[in-house]
């Protein structure tokens, strides 16, 4: 009998230092280790107080990314505007990688970004890898074939000292999507139905495989965006089987490999994908082709309807109506024309060039409506070199949006850039958890294209209309 | 890491669902570069009225609350972001158990290592916990909960990983286990799967 095997099975087999038994949880061995400024300073403290080194600061790759300004920093002066805390912590990451001889994509390198834009762009993400960094969002490189997740800072020290995370296997669940996402409809609209549909506990405990028709046709960064959210479903990793168009994305990166290095590589990697008839613990399938774009409504990304629909009327036990109270949106009612007073382009999530371009595709030649105010903030320096090259920064600015350095930003507000109390934003990141982008923001998340469509219109609107106007 | 063995205490009950680390702890309290004082901080957004003076309608600011070892909540407690400032805020404000139907996979291996007891009970047990606080005991030896609900006295025998249990019962971080490894990991690293780098 031949031993069928999931993606997941294998990437996890390969890197078992020590298997797990009932006493014991596997020592896994991780490739690679990202770190940011938020989540690592206290896992060096630890270093520091053990008298540890850091074991593979060659397979560590620190940015920064959280604290840090959208406004642009000549000298390290300039980081100062994010605040005390926020600069101090900064400063103390710089220090930290220094002392601990780790190479830092800082501010004097233009290869600084969110830390799950660079590692792909690096082509330090690979298929095949553990890959794991102090920041839920990790799940974003299990687009590659990688397994990648988050982490909290006492295991940040625990990889930091010894490549290892001590791991019991996590049961493992497939998302099948079948048939083809409609026009208008963006990988962004197909994990929020997905998420919808589950849940956001829906994925606990278990790694997904995103599998199907619907998965294959993704480019690269819509796969990402896909992965990005398997947290939102409480998963501990999503995963997409390695194919053509991962390796055609990895061609010529900076870390990927390059000639035969690779061509071997590549049939390491497609061998990754999962065995015909292996078994998965559960299985979902959603069909892509009855799609609509979507839009949360509620104070959890599982709250989404279509943008189109009106918002459901279901008090099953209170939660939603906190939700809906929290939003100040009414069930039964629709969601489109509710006014938005800010729109975030940007996060790990969503500002990659392919999402600025579908943006822009929307907003060219238009206006944000008066009093609105939109933040159009790149995943990476690289992102927003190669957007202003081709002019995407004309069409945000012409159209009176703002055009910022790269950065987390207004996914989580910690350096300044937030959402004021009461004040309703369209956000393209992963999280619409109360007061997430500022105390007292109500935040909806939705596409680039949702957002920039309801820029214009200075409230909630359908991108399709813009999108067949533009067309 | 504070070893735990058992506690015997009343319950703070937080009867919400899909409670996030953002609301346990929000973002912009991240910015610190230590772990300890950040029980102040705990559940900021809900805990403080706009005036910075606690909001007597949260639930945990209502007396019959305040001074409990043990957090009741709601279903997926923990969701969201992997911050481990979620469980160092919870411990620095005074608790040792979260129980909760479900509790988040990344929260749950955060508290873990925090000397935070995460125990997931059955709805019947939640729904007679969440009905309002009462005296319980824990004791993770045996692995037991104990408490009066309305019907009678409730014993429910809770499951925890061995290693992890181990950890706790005797105030162990495992980081000196995972240094123990090093032999191991220095021939895994030998293999051609371990040699390359970023």
């Amino acid at each position: 009998m031949t031993m069928t095997a999931t993606l997941f099975d294998k990437l996890w087999q390969q890197h078992v230092v020590t298997p797990q038994s009932d006493d014991q949880p596997a020592v896994l061995y991780i490739d690679l280790h990202l770190i940011h400024e938020v989540t690592s300073p206290q896992a060096f403290g630890v270093l520091r107080e053990r008298g540890l080194p850091v074991r593979r600061p060659d397979r560590t790759l620190a940015t920064m990314d959280h604290s840090t300004p959208t406004s642009p920093v000549r000298t390290l002066a300039d980081i100062n505007v994010v605040g005390e805390a926020a600069a101090g912590q900064i400063r103390q990451m710089i220090s930290n990688c220094r002392e601990f001889g780790i190479e830092l994509h800082g501010f004097d390198r233009d290869t600084r970004g969110i830390v799950h834009v660079i590692g792909p762009e690096l082509g330090a993400t690979q298929p095949g890898k553990t890959i794991v960094c102090g920041d839920s969002h990790t799940s974003t490189h299990g687009a590659f074939g990688a397994l990648a997740f988050g982490i909290g800072t006492t295991e940040v020290g625990h990889v930091l000292a010894t490549q290892c995370l001590l791991q019991r296997k996590p049961r493992s669940m497939a998302i099948n999507v079948e048939g083809a996402l409609p026009a208008g409809v963006s990988a962004k609209d197909l994990i929020l139905a997905i998420i919808g549909k589950i849940g956001v506990d829906g994925g606990t405990g278990h790694v997904l495989e995103y599998r199907g028709n619907a998965i294959r046709a993704l480019d690269m960064a819509g796969r990402m965006t896909v992965c990005n959210m398997s947290i939102e479903a409480g998963a501990r990793a999503g995963l997409i089987g390695p194919d053509e168009t991962t390796l055609d994305y990895l061609r010529g990166r900076p870390m990927a490999p390059t000639g035969a290095a690779l061509n071997a590589a590549a049939e390491k990697w497609l061998a990754l994908n999962t065995d015909d008839g292996a078994a998965f613990d559960r299985e979902v399938t959603i069909d892509a082709s009855v799609l609509a774009p979507m839009i949360t409504f509620g104070t959890n990304p599982g709250m989404v309807v279509p943008v189109d629909a009106a918002l459901p009327t279901r008090p099953a036990d209170g939660i939603w109506d906190r939700a809906l109270d929290y939003m100040q949106f009414e069930a039964g009612k629709p969601i489109q024309g509710k006014p938005v007073d800010v729109v975030f382009v940007g996060s790990c999530t969503n500002a990659r060039l392919e999402d600025l371009h579908d943006a822009a595709s929307v907003l060219r030649g238009r206006r944000v409506a008066d009093g609105v105010r939109m933040l159009v903030v790149p995943g990476s320096q690289k992102i927003k070199e190669q957007a202003e090259q081709v002019g995407l920064h004309d069409v945000f600015l012409s159209a009176g949006a703002e055009w910022r350095e790269s950065g987390c930003s207004m996914c989580l507000g910690m350096n300044g850039d937030t959402v004021g109390s009461g004040q309703l934003a369209i956000s393209t990141s992963n999280r619409n958890f109360e007061g997430r982008q500022g105390k007292g923001a109500r935040t909806v998340l939705a596409s680039p294209a949702t957002a920039a469509a309801s820029a214009i219109a200075g409230a909630i609107a359908d991108p399709r209309a813009y999108l067949e106007r533009a067309s | 890491m504070k070893p735990f063995d058992s506690i015997r205490s009343h319950t703070a009950v937080l009867p919400r669902t899909d409670v996030d680390t953002d609301q346990i702890i929000p973002a912009r309290f991240l910015t610190t570069t230590t772990r300890e004082g950040l029980g102040e901080s705990l559940f900021a957004d809900w805990r403080y009225a706009p005036d910075g003076q606690p909001n007597p309608e949260f639930e945990l600011n209502q007396p019959v609350h305040q001074s409990a070892l043990v957090l009741v909540a709601g279903r997926n407690f923990g969701c969201g972001s992997s911050r481990e400032h979620a469980p160092w805020s919870l411990v620095d404000y005074g608790f040792r158990v979260v129980i909760s139907t479900e509790i988040a996979d990344i929260f749950r291996s955060n508290s873990l290592k925090n000397g935070l007891l995460p125990i997931v009970v059955p709805d019947a047990i939640a729904q007679a916990l969440l009905k309002g606080s009462c005296q319980v005991e824990i004791d993770l030896q045996s692995q037991h909960l104990r408490f009066d609900s309305a019907t009678g006295p409730i014993e429910f025998h809770f499951e925890i990983d061995g290693f992890a249990k181990h950890c706790l019962l005797n105030g162990i971080d495992q980081l000196g286990f995972l240094l123990e490894q090093k032999p191991a990991i220095e021939a895994f690293e030998k293999t051609a799967h371990g040699t390359s780098t970023i």
